[in-house]
């Protein structure tokens, strides 16, 4: 496996070299909001917030697709797992997310059949060699993993795989920038955009949220030498007053995106809205199946409806989601909420603000 | 015919049992204290003890091996299992001299696969001058075990004058560490979870208990030695920084990681820092004996990759402070839990 395309963005050199253009150009006190979780986690994998000059604040926004993750659907998944001769797959990042009252860790640990998989086609690969039960699998993600999701369903389709469903609490991101964009108090000076999701969608799938608001948007890679990249065009869109629309990811991302991932999408899912943690329900933000393919949707198959819930007292998580307070600023973090002792999403997962700031700061 | 397959009669402690140990054990680990079959090993270190002429410390191990899968790129459980209680014996900056080897096996497990981990455990135990004095065996019903379970103690001597500990780190010591991390844990998480990557990473599982003689022979005033095996590099050490009250920061580009493993770690979103070692060791010495010791350990089969990746200092006592590639700094800190893949 060669690694090249990626030692080159992290040249130390090459780096500095940014930052030292960064320090030159940079006269305002700008935030600027990164909305992919691979973004949150390599800008503290690389300390890139302690070599940026201080006027410049990094928020990290909603793009953890477990942090955006709605409590009902959290407790949705460990109803699931409490279902006799069900199996329920998972992405490892929300085995430890707390529900209401319980965690998929926690019902595993009871004896629940819950099993960590990498992709979707393990979940179909689960319900193929266990005909004798049903596999439930959680979809949550953004436009990187809807497309697999598709994929996957017409796989069981081909199988003829009738113990195979699917709960979708999965999401696109141009609707949660619109979103955020309009909240009041929301105070954004411009959108480091996620490379991934870009990949799928192409640039044209920001251009109507970027011609509304006129706010700097800049599509960045995940290595330091692209963030800091990102970070400097940003900058000199704010300083000139002239926003626009940038790909700093052309490497990987085009105007139109995979449009045989996006079609493979449309084909499988339609919009819906859907329920954002924090933020509320957000119009034509989620997706979910067609109505052809409603036997593989597991809320219908197995009439799970689970009613709307309060986020836990005092978790803080939606309000870091929007930029609207930093995790130091939650009266949980490091108190009652830590890694081993999560109460909001974001303090899970490897992409979240508030575990970030744990693990490194 | 199928394959021959060890059945609860094996651990019964009749006959079968001892035909499994005369049969197939004994061979195998061959020695003078073994050959008795006693209940237990009688040792004899007065001869080491004089030679050391006044040291008279023992150091004393043991540890409980469970992987899965079994066999991995590299090696087996075997390896894992004599190696990782001799390089646990060396880090107290012991000479390991005897181990003993407790089998749990599941029912059911095929004599061939058996005979090659111990096999595998003979040799790793020649190669390390380590003799296994004593051991048990049993036998569970199917289920009750994951195929086989292995257990390991050992006794080591420490020679006189020697005192590494995970408290010794001092201001000002620099960082060894004796080659590239993560190849172990990568290793095995890639055949546990049947991800075909097309690589050839292997486990670095190796005996470093000659390496360990050479440093502490070499002449310099060695603090810590330390093996970074579950929890990894930053694990290990944030217990040192911890332990000894001091400050540990370390260089980015100076760590050692092979493309291959740092390619899965960046698909599956793992840390390196964070993935099993059972070949590798830290060593803080002070930094005028820093360059000596690394030509030491350089010099060792198993340390060709050694490098320095960082040093000690009084500031930010308790933790990891990483330098990364771009000037950055952040911190390493302990790991809450197992590493969980990410989800896109």
């Amino acid at each position: 496996m060669s690694l090249k395309y990626v030692e080159e963005y992290r040249d130390g050199a090459l780096a500095k070299e940014i930052v030292k253009k960064i320090k030159a150009v940079s006269q305002k006190s700008l935030r600027l909001m990164e909305v992919c979780g691979t973004h949150t986690n390599s800008i503290f994998r690389h300390g890139i917030r302690s070599v940026l000059p201080e006027n410049i604040t990094l928020l990290s926004g909603p793009g953890c697709p477990v942090c955006v993750t709605a409590q009902k659907d959290i407790d949705a998944f460990v109803e699931f797992s409490r279902l006799d001769d069900v199996i329920v797959t998972t992405f490892g990042d929300l085995i430890r997310v707390p529900g209401s009252s319980s965690t998929l860790g926690k019902e595993k640990a009871s004896g629940a059949d819950v099993r960590i998989v990498y992709s979707l086609f393990d979940a179909v690969q689960i319900a193929k060699e266990n005909k004798d039960k049903e596999v439930v699998f959680c979809a949550v993600g953004f436009e990187t993993t809807i497309p697999t999701i598709a994929a996957g369903i017409l796989g069981a389709i081909s199988e003829n795989l009738e113990n195979f469903s699917i709960y979708s609490a999965n999401k696109l991101t141009p609707p949660a920038l619109a979103a955020l964009m309009d909240t009041p108090g929301v105070v954004i000076d411009g959108f480091i955009l996620p490379g991934h999701v870009s990949v799928i969608t192409g640039t044209n799938a920001y251009r109507d949220t970027f011609e509304k608001y006129q706010i700097p948007s800049v599509i960045s890679g995940f290595e330091p030498v692209d963030i800091l990249n990102a970070v400097l065009m940003l900058i000199e869109q704010n300083e000139k007053g002239a926003p626009s629309l940038e790909n700093a990811y052309p490497r990987a991302v085009s105007d139109t995106g995979n449009t045989k991932a996006q079609a493979i999408m449309a084909q499988v899912f339609e919009l819906c809205d859907a329920s954002w943690r924090g933020i509320g329900n957000i119009p034509s933000s989620g997706m979910t199946l067609k109505k052809e393919y409603q036997r593989f949707n597991a809320a219908q198959k197995f009439k799970m409806d689970m009613p709307d819930v309060p986020e836990p007292a005092g978790c803080a998580c939606g309000k870091i989601l929007m930029g609207l307070k930093t995790p130091l600023e939650c009266g949980l973090y490091k108190k009652k909420c830590t890694p081993m002792t999560p109460v909001g999403p974001c303090m899970v997962s490897n992409e979240g603000a508030c575990a970030a700031f744990y693990k490194y700061n | 015919m199928s394959e021959e397959k060890v059945l609860l009669d094996h651990g019964s402690g009749g006959k079968v049992s001892h035909s499994m140990f005369s049969e197939l054990i004994l061979p195998l680990f061959k020695n003078d204290e073994l050959s008795k079959q006693d209940d237990g090993a009688v040792l004899d270190f007065n001869s080491d003890l004089n030679q050391n002429s006044g040291g008279g410390l023992l150091a004393f191990s043991t540890d409980s091996y469970v992987v899965d899968p079994i066999f991995f790129p590299g090696g087996n459980i075997g390896d894992l299992a004599v190696n990782g209680t001799i390089n646990d014996i060396s880090m107290c900056g012991a000479q390991p001299k005897v181990i003993s080897v407790g089998l749990i096996i599941e029912e059911g497990l095929l004599i061939s696969d058996l005979r090659t981990i111990l096999e595998t455990m003979a040799d790793c135990a020649k190669k390390a001058g380590v003799k296994i004095v004593t051991g048990d065996t049993k036998v569970v019903p199917k289920g009750k075990a994951d195929k086989i379970f292995i257990n390991t103690s050992g006794i080591g001597i420490i020679p006189p004058g020697v005192n590494v500990s995970g408290s010794n780190a001092k201001p000002g010591d620099k960082v060894i560490i004796s080659g590239t991390i993560a190849d172990h844990g990568i290793a095995v998480l890639t055949t546990r979870e049947g991800l075909e990557f097309d690589s050839d990473i292997q486990t670095d599982s190796a005996p470093l208990n000659k390496m360990v003689s050479s440093i502490l022979n070499c002449g310099a005033d060695v603090h810590v030695l330390r093996d970074p095996t579950r929890g990894g590099l930053g694990t290990t050490l944030n217990e040192i920084a911890e332990q000894s009250g001091v400050g540990i920061k370390m260089y980015e580009p100076a760590i050692p990681v092979r493309g291959a493993v740092q390619g899965c770690c960046e698909l599956l979103g793992f840390d390196p820092l964070y993935i099993a070692n059972e070949g590798k060791l830290i060593c803080f010495v002070p930094e005028k004996d820093a360059q000596k010791v690394l030509e030491v350990i350089k010099a060792d089969e198993y340390g060709k990759d050694a490098v320095i990746i960082g040093e000690v200092q009084e500031a930010d006592s308790g933790k990891v402070i990483l330098e990364t590639a771009i000037g950055g700094e952040r911190l390493v800190d302990m790991l809450a839990g197992e590493q969980l893949p990410r989800i896109c």
